[in-house]
Order: structure tokens, then C-alpha cells, then sequence
């Protein structure tokens, strides 16, 4: 019996490696389970060296973000450190597939995604899943904080919270299958992130101090706008006049911008209007090729549509739930009515308007600290 | 875990013996081999006797043998040393597609200097024909690079042939011999090579040492800039103890070579035979009667190279996806690309290379090992049998 952990060179997975290591020489009684370290090699960071910000120092900025060699270099050290087989897969191939290029389309068609949910999803674990099969382990595990429970009573598997109410990385894993989630482990579901150090600490994990990463992986200089142009650049795509209107919510013509790809729900600056009253997006017309601007009220709305659901608590069309509904990650949830519709879609009805609900970022809906499901918002009515 | 060691055209052990040769020119002839005195001069015989040895492994003079710090600068040398020597106004170079990366990343440099570079193909034999070399020649050609042993098939380079046709058009022959040095006779004046590079870590020498032949008379400019080293031709400090470890492993594969060939092919050939017996679905790439008798490349349908050497590494066997240079690769081996692999079969490859330590132990333990490995890998590949429910 073997176990594959997911090391991001971070100290959270560095972490769940090491209380894996653990349990295992701490039982070595009989059966003991291998703990064999895994690093997704994701994007090259070299591959659009306009992303490495030379005019920021010789380095680049890459540096400690996940992607980088330099996290590679800190997870095979945790390994060696925690002395358990460690070996780097390469999954930039499907990575960009999966991932990148969605990240890409989905701003030229008006959205903002979140390409962490996806990775999740599509290489975290399906993909992870797979390779670890391949390798003879059986179960998969990572950093994350969130916890995994079999209904004894359905037998069906539950996702929740991890109890660090500000650590919520079940919205992240919303997409997860049943057969992910019955062969994954989230060793810090239990764990706040300050217990998380503590025990890096006191382990002397080389990594215990290393800062958290907050940028998108494959966007190291922070800026999306600069990724989609070298990345549009690099596949010799140029949007060919991406310039459109920028209306206000009664149709009027107010001004032009240079591509729908810039902006985003509740973007306020960078409109280029001097207008008296604060500007803010209210909305991206992908067919129109316009950017619908009004005032911050107008951003409040309460009801919109989810794509791609996936049901981890059972649900079938016609049914209605009442969850907590968070639409994106740093949101604290709103009370809302979810009803199921068919294919994969449904209508979220929050109780109290929403500011700036974004296509293309993630629904996810709770009940207590389960997650019920969660999709993609598609369209706010 | 016993653990089994495949991957000798990565690198090879260190032969006890050669250690203990080196030893002493590491803790007691220290000396530089350049200075006057008693230090200088032990040294500078440990590295003279190392000269000797490796000329009569390939039946040279000793003054043609320069030593480097290995196959990559001595290929470096060779081919940049000759073209940036070479007149005239245009200059040509000749190649193949399967050559190491020392070779093809120099070439892409001088294409990038305004050199001009003919890459020659194989087929599927990953053996190279001497008349599309002949064929590629130009009257500005200065240089023909040629590999004898290829690293990631094992096959052979007819470079007698290549050598005669140089020879006849007055061109210059370089062949990196990194992968055959020690494993076949290697006969400088039988192939009519000018140049050759070798590499003391593939025939259980020390790493960071190496050496490049250089034919009497041929002309070329030092890479390195510095003292007047090795004539002039590699400045820097004598790497001693490497030197004579160099010297020692070429020695042992002179003497050995007949014995250990037959000995390590049959292990090969076993080990090949055993697994095309015992697993389904396994094609043995590039010809299989011109190669060194240490190298097999296999493609297992429906596996993942990359997963394949994890899943054999766990279970104690090293063997590896090709060649060592370019794991973590994205890119499919250029060298199976080229005998026409596609990129799904080149990604299912793996290569096994024996080596003076392997024994029948070895090959029983990887017979015992492998099936398992490839049947676990085929039963999560969604190409060989439905996938994996799931319910989403």
C-alpha cells in the first residue's frame, strides 16, 4: 500500500508529506504505507521570458512561486529531508490544455476566470489520480484544507471545509469526483495554517519559513493582461482589432477600450473616463465587444446561472437547496437557493444582491461546512 | 531493496580499481603537472602514462590525445575548434539527426554564426547511410560530425565508410564516441577518424574528465583561453586524478574488452529476450545487429515512460526514458522522432543499458519486476482498456 503526496514545494503539502512520513515509520508495525513525494512540473517559466520581468533583476521574479525551479529545489529538499522517494512528473503538456488555454479563451470571451479550480480539478487530481496509479499507489494526497468523509450511511463521499475558517480550500476542489475524493487525504483538514507552521517549525522542515504564494502560478509578475498578450503573442494569435464601446447600462456610447480581455465585473479603474461619478464594470458584452459601465449599485444583482456543476451531495434535476453560495474565493458566502436544472446547469437565487458577480469564476455551495456542489457562473440575470 | 542499475549509458560506476589508482594522486603526487620540481613531475607522468593508455585503447599516438573535462567540451573542441580554423567564406558542416545534444546544440551555434549545417536522417534502423553523407557534401564542406554509437539506441554509425568518403574529399571526420569507447574496438586509422571525443564516466572512470583525440596535423582553434596545457590545445590545470582514472579505465577495457562484450551482450540479449517473451505489445527500436552489446531501447505500447521509471524505480530497477540529458523533457526523443517513432511510442520507450556490474541477478530481478510494472501502467492507460469510472 502506497500513498502519492503532492509536493508544491510550499510548506503546507511540505507539511502533509512530513505527517505522512510520520504515520508511516510510526506504525511500521506490519503493514506499513509508503509515502512516495510527487511534484507536478506545470509551466515553463522560461517559455515566455516577457513574463520573467528582466527589468526586475536578474532572476526575474519567478522566483518562489510555484512552477519555478526554485520550488522544486525546496520539495525535493522536504523529500530528502523527510528521506521518502520524491520524483518530479511533467504535466506542462496537459497543464496548458486543461488549464492555460481555458484561462486564456475565457478572458478573450469576456470572463475571469479562475484557473486554480481548474487545475485542481482537471491535473491535481485527475491527472495526479492517474500518475500515481500509474506508479503503484493507490491513494493520493495533499495540502489543501479540506476534509473528506464517507456517509456511512450512503456510502457516498462528502467534501468539507478544513476547520481553519480562513483557509477554505474546499472551494477550490469543488469538481472533485467521487472516485477522487474516495482515494484522497487532506492531511491538514484538522489543522489551522498557524498549527500547520508550528509543526513545520518544530520539524525543521527546510521550508517552514517560506512565504505563502498568492499570485496565479503561471503569472509571475502578477499582471494576466501581460500573460494573455505574450502568451497570444507566442501562439502568433493577435487579436485582430479587439477595440470596442464603452456603454453605459441605458446603451449609451460613453468611450472605446482596446479589448474586453482588460477588464473585469467591478473593475473601476482603468476605464480611461473622467467622468464626475465613480465608473465601475458592470458587465462584458463578448458578442457586442462591449464593456457595460455603470455605478456601484448597479453591481449588486441576485440571481445567475452556474455551468458544469458538479454535484458532490446527489441532486437531481428539479430539486432546490438552500446553501451558502460563494462566488469567489475571498467572498464569505451569501445565503441563496440553488435549484438544480438538467445537463450539469443551475440557477442560484441569493436573498440579498451580490456585488459583482463574475462569469468565470466559481459557485460553490456549502451547507454548514459540506460542500453541496459548484460550477462555473456562465450568466448574471 | 536490491537495487539494480540499468542506466550505464547515463553513467557507469566508478571501477574499484580505478579508484585506487587515482587515490594517491589525490592525497600524495598532488603536484601541479606543470611545475619544475619532484610534485610537478609525479603528476606530470601519472598523466603522461594516462595519455598512453588511452592512445593505445584507440590505437593513436599519445600526442594525439587531449584531455578535457569531458565528452560535451571535447565535442565542443572538436567541432568549433575545426570550422572556426577552417578559410574560406562560406563554411558547411555535415551532421546527423540522431547525434547528442553536444553535438546538435554546437551545430544550432554555428548555424546561428553563418555556418551551414546538414542535418542527414535515418530510418527506422537508427543506422545512418554513408551515401546520404556523401551525398550531402558540398565543395565548402569542412567537417563531418558523425556519432559511433548512438546513446539512445545503442546502434552503430558505419564510420569506415564515412571515413573513406571524408577521406577521399579531403574533409575533416569528428565522431563522438562516448557511447562505444571501452565496449567495442575502437581503431583510429580503421575508421579514419581525424577527431574523436570520449568520456571517462561511461567506461567506469571518474566523471568530469575526458578526451579528444586529434589527428597529427589537423588544424584547429583551442576553445579555452589560457595557459600553454595539453600543446596548446586545452589550458587549465590537469585534472591528475581524473586523468590517470581515465587512463586506468581504458586500460581495463583494453584488456578486458573481448570477454566483457560477449558477457554483457548476453546479459542483453537475455534480458531483451525475456521481456519480449514475457510482456505483450514490446517493439526493440533501431537495428538490432548493429548496436553495442550494452543498450536496449524498447516501446511498450500503452505505458508512460516517465510513470514506467518511477513505478521500476521504486522497485529497485534504474533504467530510463532515453537519454539522461533531456528527462523532465516535454519534447519527445529527438532521436526516436527521427527513425519515426511517433510522439505517443516515443514517450512509451525505454532504455536499458548494462554495464561491468551487471549479472544474471540483475537480469532475473528486472525479468521478475517488469511485467507487473507495465501491466499496472496499462491498466490506468485510457488507450488500453476503458478508463477508470467515475460518476461525474
Amino acid at each position: 500500500m502506497s500513498i502519492a503526496v503532492a509536493m508544491s514545494g510550499g510548506v503546507d503539502s511540505s507539511t502533509a508529506a512530513a505527517l505522512l512520513a510520520e504515520n508511516n515509520s510510526a506504525n511500521s508495525s506490519g503493514s506499513s504505507t509508503e509515502v512516495v513525494g510527487l511534484t507536478m512540473q506545470l509551466w515553463n517559466q522560461r517559455r515566455l521570458p516577457q513574463m520573467l520581468g528582466e527589468e526586475a533583476g536578474e532572476e526575474g521574479r519567478a522566483g518562489g512561486r510555484c512552477c519555478s525551479l526554485d520550488d522544486v529545489y525546496d520539495a525535493r529538499a522536504v523529500a530528502s529531508f523527510l528521506n521518502i522517494p520524491y520524483y518530479v512528473i511533467n504535466l506542462e503538456k496537459q497543464f496548458e490544455a486543461a488549464v492555460v488555454r481555458p484561462f486564456v479563451e475565457g478572458y478573450l470571451a469576456g470572463e475571469t476566470p479562475i484557473p486554480c479550480s481548474l487545475c485542481n480539478t482537471e491535473i491535481k487530481f485527475a491527472q495526479f489520480l492517474t500518475t500515481a496509479r500509474q506508479i503503484g499507489a493507490e491513494r493520493i494526497a495533499t495540502g489543501h484544507y479540506a476534509r473528506v468523509r464517507r456517509d456511512p450511511q450512503t456510502g457516498r463521499y462528502q467534501l468539507l471545509r478544513g476547520v481553519d475558517r480562513t483557509k477554505d480550500q474546499a472551494y477550490f476542489l469543488f469538481g472533485l469526483t467521487q472516485e477522487q475524493l474516495a482515494h484522497s487525504e487532506f492531511p491538514l483538514g484538522e489543522m489551522t495554517k498557524q498549527e500547520v507552521r508550528a509543526i513545520a517549525r518544530a520539524r525543521r522542515l527546510p521550508v517552514a519559513d517560506k512565504p505563502e504564494s498568492q499570485e496565479i502560478c503561471f503569472v509571475p509578475t502578477g499582471s494576466y493582461r501581460q500573460f494573455i498578450d505574450a502568451y497570444l503573442d507566442e501562439q502568433q494569435r493577435h487579436a485582430e482589432s479587439s477595440a470596442g464601446e464603452v456603454v453605459s447600462t441605458d446603451g449609451s456610447v460613453l468611450g472605446e477600450h482596446q479589448g474586453i480581455q482588460n477588464f473585469t465585473v467591478g473593475q473601476r479603474k482603468g476605464l480611461g473616463m473622467a467622468v464626475g461619478e465613480p465608473l465601475y464594470v458592470i458587465s462584458l458584452d463578448p458578442a457586442k465587444n462591449r464593456v457595460v459601465v455603470g455605478d456601484d449599485r448597479e453591481l449588486f444583482r441576485s440571481r445567475f446561472r452556474v455551468r458544469e456543476v458538479n454535484w458532490i451531495r446527489p441532486l437531481a434535476p428539479g430539486d432546490a437547496v438552500d446553501a451558502l453560495v460563494k462566488i469567489r474565493h475571498n467572498h464569505p458566502g451569501a445565503a441563496a437557493r440553488v435549484e438544480v436544472h438538467t445537463s450539469g446547469e443551475a440557477v442560484v437565487e441569493f436573498n440579498d444582491p451580490q456585488r459583482a458577480i463574475t462569469p468565470g469564476q466559481a459557485a460553490v455551495f456549502y451547507d454548514g461546512d459540506e460542500v453541496v456542489g459548484g460550477g462555473w457562473i456562465s450568466q448574471v440575470e | 531493496m536490491k537495487r539494480v542499475y540499468f542506466d550505464n549509458n547515463a553513467t557507469t560506476p566508478l571501477a574499484p580499481e580505478v579508484f585506487e589508482l587515482m587515490r594517491p594522486y589525490m592525497l600524495e603526487d598532488y603536484g601541479n603537472a606543470s611545475s619544475i620540481h619532484w610534485f610537478g613531475q609525479r603528476a606530470k607522468a601519472g598523466v603522461e602514462k594516462a595519455r598512453e593508455q588511452v592512445a593505445r585503447l584507440l590505437n593513436a599516438r599519445a600526442s594525439e590525445i587531449v584531455f578535457t573535462s569531458g565528452g560535451t567540451e571535447s565535442d565542443n573542441t572538436a567541432i568549433l575548434g575545426i570550422v572556426e580554423a577552417a578559410r574560406g567564406e562560406r563554411k558547411h558542416v555535415v551532421t546527423s539527426t540522431i547525434e547528442h545534444p553536444a553535438v546538435l546544440s554546437t551545430a544550432k551555434l554555428l548555424e546561428k554564426r553563418g555556418v551551414s549545417v546538414s542535418y542527414v536522417r535515418v530510418g527506422s534502423s537508427g543506422v545512418i547511410d554513408p551515401a546520404d553523407v556523401a551525398n550531402a557534401l558540398r565543395p565548402e564542406t569542412v567537417l563531418i560530425s558523425i556519432m559511433h554509437a548512438n546513446n539512445e539506441l545503442g546502434t552503430l554509425q558505419p564510420l569506415e565508410e564515412i571515413g573513406r568518403i571524408a577521406r577521399e574529399r579531403d574533409i575533416y571526420f569528428h565522431t563522438d564516441a562516448v557511447q562505444s569507447i571501452g565496449k567495442i574496438p575502437v581503431d583510429v586509422e580503421k575508421l579514419a577518424v581525424d577527431l574523436l571525443a570520449l568520456s571517462a564516466h561511461k567506461l567506469n572512470g571518474p566523471k568530469g574528465v575526458g578526451a579528444l583525440y586529434i589527428r597529427r596535423g589537423t588544424i584547429l582553434r583551442p576553445l579555452l583561453h589560457g595557459g600553454h596545457h595539453e600543446r596548446d590545445r586545452r589550458p587549465g590545470t590537469e585534472n591528475v586524478a581524473g586523468i590517470v582514472g581515465l587512463g586506468a579505465a581504458a586500460e581495463i577495457a583494453r584488456i578486458h574488452m573481448a570477454e566483457e562484450h560477449d558477457r554483457v551482450a548476453a546479459l542483453r540479449d537475455r534480458l531483451e529476450a525475456g521481456i519480449l517473451a514475457s510482456v505483450p505489445r514490446v517493439v526493440v527500436n533501431g537495428d538490432r545487429a548493429h548496436r553495442v552489446p550494452t543498450t536496449t531501447n524498447l516501446t511498450f505500447d500503452y505505458i508512460e515512460g516517465e510513470g514506467f521509471v518511477i513505478a521500476t524505480d521504486l522497485r529497485g530497477i534504474a533504467c530510463s526514458t532515453g537519454s539522461a540529458c533531456s528527462s523532465g523533457s516535454l519534447e519527445p526523443s529527438h532521436v526516436l522522432s527521427a527513425i519515426g517513432l511517433r510522439p505517443e511510442q516515443a514517450r512509451a520507450s525505454i532504455r536499458f543499458s548494462l554495464g561491468r556490474f551487471n549479472t544474471d541477478e540483475d537480469v532475473d530481478l528486472a525479468l521478475k519486476t517488469l511485467p507487473a510494472v507495465v501491466e499496472q501502467l496499462r491498466a490506468v492507460s485510457p488507450h488500453y482498456r476503458s478508463p477508470v469510472t467515475s460518476d461525474k
